[in-house]
């Protein structure tokens, strides 16, 4: 059986639907955790007190608007390289997911930066470039859903993620490249996490929580563009009889 | 009581702390909702136009 068999609308249903449920499970059982610990057993920051509980929330938001950004810009290669129509539906289910995870990350990367910074802002290269990937995705929307055809949609849109990829690396090495009010990465280090194990628990939990959230949501709007293609054929087929 | 209202006021951060969680709440609720309804609609549109149709069909 062929590659594209495998990648089949059809298939992708069947396992899709089976799949789901356990995603949402471990979605519920992450972040459950996560919050319990990040909310009552970790301790406050010796220098930020108790707003470090905003870190659990703002840093795997962050981390999924990376992520979702680079699984939105390799699922566009895909579709472009080997016309896979379900890449492409895979990159446009992902595009408002991961707009919501950069808005959070902007909202409470600002009521953490007021009270430790003594500003809501600062246009400085990580806040900025987060600000761009945040527009990267809503022009990736604005674009998709711009064209009558779906496919002709699918392919601009498909450019502009791979184009917008740049900013991703950008994004990711601003605090190491300038100077910034942002704190550099305390967890993905060559020389391993700086940050005490009774807060790296809660932060890869709720991370691993958003992750799931994301796998299952995932699903449910690539089959909804299923479904809805499934809709446009079959009255298109009406129309024509 | 004053163990819970202590806890609430998060070391005076209160306005900042639990905003953050709810803005990730309803933000994060919302999307689920809004796909799953369209979700819900477009799996009824396929039913009306094809009626042996179903989700897990081989």
């Amino acid at each position: 059986m062929s590659w594209h068999a495998l990648a089949s609308p059809a298939r992708f249903m069947r396992y899709s639907t089976r799949i789901r449920p356990w995603a949402v499970a471990a979605c519920l059982a992450c972040t459950g955790a996560g919050l319990a610990l990040g909310l009552f057993a970790s301790p406050p920051d010796y220098q930020q007190g108790e707003t470090v509980r905003i870190m659990y929330i703002h840093v795997p938001a962050a981390w999924m608007a990376l992520f979702c950004y680079t699984a939105m810009a390799a699922s566009s290669a895909g579709f472009l390289v080997w016309k896979q129509p379900l890449a492409e539906m895979a990159a446009r289910a992902t595009a408002p997911i991961g707009a919501c995870f950069t808005a959070v990350a902007l909202v409470t990367g600002s009521l953490w930066g007021q009270p430790m910074w003594g500003t809501w802002w600062v246009w400085d290269a990580r806040l900025t470039s987060v600000l761009v990937l945040f527009f990267l995705y809503l022009g990736y929307i604005a674009l998709a859903e711009a064209f009558d055809d779906p496919v002709k949609g699918g392919k601009a849109a498909s450019i502009l993620a791979l184009v917008g990829f740049v900013n991703v690396p950008i994004v990711k090495f601003s605090v190491d490249w300038w100077n910034t009010l942002h704190q550099p990465a305390s967890v993905a280090r060559l020389d391993g996490p700086s940050i005490d194990s009774s807060m790296l628990t809660p932060l890869l939990l709720m991370a691993l929580g958003f992750t799931f959230y994301y796998v299952a949501l995932v699903i449910t709007r690539i089959q909804a563009l299923v479904l809805e293609r499934r809709v446009r054929a079959l009255q298109q087929a009406a129309a024509g009889m | 009581m004053s163990g819970i209202a202590d806890y609430l006021a998060m070391g005076g951060y209160a306005r900042f702390v639990w905003p953050a969680y709810g803005v990730a709440a309803i933000v994060l609720v919302v999307l689920w909702v809004l796909s799953h309804r369209r979700h819900r609609s477009l799996e009824a549109s396929v039913r009306a136009l094809e009626p042996e149709w179903r989700r897990e069909a081989p």
